[in-house]
């Protein structure tokens, strides 16, 4: 398959505005496990000929984890300057899997001015495979026996709700789901959320993702599937401390999609 | 004796409303302290949460046995409420039982009923005194709960149960001096419970009974007063704080931070967009986030006056379990000691205090280990909100003081150079379509 990652800059040059706006975001672009994610989602869309486009070098940071970290200057400058961006393109609709972008560019840009309709990938997941257009059901045959367990991203579940779509994704594929203890509006955070990403820890008796690391293996999941960039750095880590990165794997839904796609 | 009696009986009524009125002042001003914000959206919605959530107790219900135990003290408390206005128009009238001729057959059943839910009440409370001291429940034990507020706690219970016990024995007495043909206790038809209780007071003198049931009708009333007075200093202010605390709490989705209109202008005319119409001054003492509970918005310190340091919260912290010294219910308590501390100022015009909320009471330690996961918002049986309180404390850390941690003060950097938090060159944040269309 030929890949297209057309820019929304290099569409505009023709006139054209993209019907969907993929929303990189920094740890898509920059982290290095990360970037196979990305990787995956743009296969998908060509896969499905969305109508799709990034920004590419024209993409910054939404200000979040400035925002949290209790800048909101900064965050304003960044968010300000986006939605210059967005705005002067006209975007309409923006997709992303990163539930910390989705949360700012949904709940917090429309007071700067920014309105967009921001749908995060696991959403944007379970409507394609909703319309038939990945994942034929029945024919998963190399997922029957996996097991899986998904991990919560806080900003994904608590803080906007989507508790359900990322785990019809996961049904498609036909594994077996298996639910952790503390899961969905109760789900344990992975430690990384309100700027913790990039400080460490204050003091205590022990790392939160080596908390939520040891609840996923209890339920003898051979993957633990995440959908945020920061859970997936999180929960690798505590994967490999717990020395398990030989059995247990850390995917993302899209990286899932992809793989029983054969992408 | 009659007269005698209603007029002390007035006189502790009048005293009650005196005390509970300056109290609720103390309160209200307590809470004026703070930003006044602007009620916005769905009205409907609002109702339906203190349908909902206060009155109905929906998110108790996720842990179901205290959820259960509480509900059956609420119902308890609420509905004997009936009967302490029948104790309070006879305190003032002088009358006995004023309600009986009035419901006649009805009365009987009608006390009965109250009986049970007395009993309940009392059921309830031992499980909760043995929940609290007995069994292990790890919430019960953080450290923010050693002293007062466990007393506070247990006291609560204990009071509960003298003030059921109190209604038991009055009936009880006054059955039996209704049997005895007594004039001043005409006759009601037999309470279900306290009619098993009768045999405990049998074979004292009618005097003795008759001092029996006074004390306890006394008991109770006061009792109830004192109670009531009680829980304004206590942390059972819940049980009012509730209603108004649901229809304030915001309809925003939970991951959406209170915006800050009053940099904007600031940020628009630093990229040089042009800012249409005139800026506001910023209000009068107005900060960067807040360092004070002057600060912070009125809903945050009706909050801490709503907290009923259940814990649930603290209980669902990832950087509490994980032994960080953030609790979030420590937040909220400390936010309404500050407040307190402040309103005690008021009346005294020597205390000078140089204390604040941020550094006096809660440490830039605690702010900082909050991932803001909305856990504990989310665990909040009243809709209280700890996560806005921290993320205001850490903005004025930020933006006012320039204390947040080092490798915070990186990041902003990296925002601010490489428009990512992290040190890469924005040249690079494409080349993973290279790398994507090479690994064909």
């Amino acid at each position: 398959m030929d890949i297209k990652i057309p820019t929304v800059a290099a569409l505009a040059a023709e006139g054209k505005v993209p019907e969907i706006l993929f929303w990189v975001g920094c740890a898509g672009s920059f982290d290095e496990r990360y970037k196979n994610v990305t990787k995956a989602f743009v296969k998908i869309l060509n896969k499905v000929g969305v109508d799709f486009a990034v920004l590419g070098p024209e993409e910054t940071c939404t200000g979040d984890p400035a925002r949290r970290a209790g800048n909101d200057f900064l965050f304003q400058m960044q968010a300000m300057a986006n939605i210059q961006v967005l705005n002067g393109y006209r975007i309409k609709t923006i997709v992303t899997a990163c539930p910390h972008c989705f949360n700012t560019l949904k709940n917090e840009y429309p007071e700067l001015g920014g309105n967009y309709q921001v749908v995060h990938h696991s959403t944007y997941l379970q409507q394609l495979i909703d319309q038939g257009k990945v994942i034929q059901k029945g024919a998963q045959t190399a997922f029957k026996v996996r097991k899986i367990t998904f991990h919560d991203s806080c900003y994904l579940g608590r803080a906007n709700n989507i508790y359900e779509a990322p785990r019809k994704v996961l049904e498609a594929l036909d594994a077996e789901l298996i639910e952790m203890k503390r899961c969905k509006t109760k789900g344990l955070c992975c430690g990384a959320g309100g700027g913790q990403m990039y400080k460490d820890a204050e003091k205590g008796n022990k790392e939160v993702n080596i908390e939520r690391t040891e609840e996923a293996l209890e339920t003898q999941a051979d993957t633990i599937a995440v959908a945020c960039p920061f859970c997936m750095t999180m929960m690798s880590d505590g994967v490999k401390n717990k020395e398990k990165e030989g059995s247990v794997q850390v995917q993302d839904l899209a990286e899932l999609i992809a793989e029983s796609e054969e992408l | 004796m009659s007269i005698i009696s209603q007029v002390i009986f007035t006189v502790i009524l009048g005293i009650f409303v005196f005390f509970i009125i300056r109290r609720v002042n103390f309160i209200r001003l307590n809470i004026a302290l703070g930003r006044p914000q602007k009620v916005v959206g769905n009205k409907r919605q609002r109702w339906k949460n203190v349908l909902l959530i206060a009155l109905g107790q929906k998110k108790m219900f996720k842990k179901p046995v205290p959820a259960v135990l509480h509900l059956l003290i609420y119902v308890g408390f609420i509905l004997i409420n009936i009967e302490v206005l029948e104790i309070i128009l006879d305190g003032f009238l002088g009358s006995h039982r004023i309600f009986a001729p009035l419901l006649s057959d009805f009365y009987a059943p009608l006390i009965s009923f109250f009986e049970i839910l007395a009993v309940v009440v009392i059921f309830s409370c031992i499980l909760f005194l043995l929940r609290r001291n007995v069994m292990h429940v790890a919430r019960f034990k953080k450290p923010e709960m050693k002293g007062w507020a466990s007393l506070d706690g247990n006291l609560i219970l204990v009071i509960e149960i003298i003030l059921m016990v109190a209604i038991l024995s009055m009936n009880a007495a006054d059955q039996l001096l209704q049997e005895m043909g007594n004039a001043a206790y005409p006759l009601t038809g037999s309470f279900l419970v306290s009619s098993w209780l009768m045999p405990i007071f049998d074979g004292y003198a009618p005097s003795t009974l008759f001092i029996i049931e006074r004390m306890s009708w006394w008991f109770h009333i006061v009792g109830i007063f004192g109670f009531t007075l009680y829980v304004t200093y206590s942390k059972h202010l819940h049980i009012f704080m509730a209603f108004p605390n649901t229809y304030f709490s915001k309809l925003t989705p939970k991951g959406a931070m209170e915006p800050m209109p009053e940099i904007t202008s600031e940020v628009k005319m630093m990229l040089g967009i042009p800012v249409e119409g005139e800026t506001p001054p910023l209000p009068d003492g107005f900060k960067f986030g807040a360092r004070d509970v002057s600060d912070l918005s009125r809903k945050n310190l009706m909050d801490a006056y709503t907290c009923t340091e259940c814990g649930r919260c603290t209980a669902e912290c990832p950087a509490n379990i994980t032994g960080k010294k953030l609790s979030p219910r420590k937040i909220m308590m400390d936010t309404r000691d500050r407040m307190e501390e402040i309103g005690l100022a008021r009346s005294d015009a020597n205390v000078h205090d140089e204390k604040f909320l941020l550094g006096g009471f809660i440490s830039k330690e605690e702010i900082n280990a909050c991932t803001s996961c909305n856990a504990c918002v989310e665990a909040c049986p009243v809709l209280i909100n700890p996560l806005d309180i921290i993320l205001q404390l850490r903005r004025y850390e930020a933006m006012e003081a320039s204390g947040s941690p080092a490798s915070w003060n990186a990041m902003f950097q990296n925002l601010e150079t490489n428009a990512a938090p992290w040190k890469f060159s924005p040249q690079d944040r494409f080349n993973w379509s290279e790398e994507l269309k090479n690994d064909k």
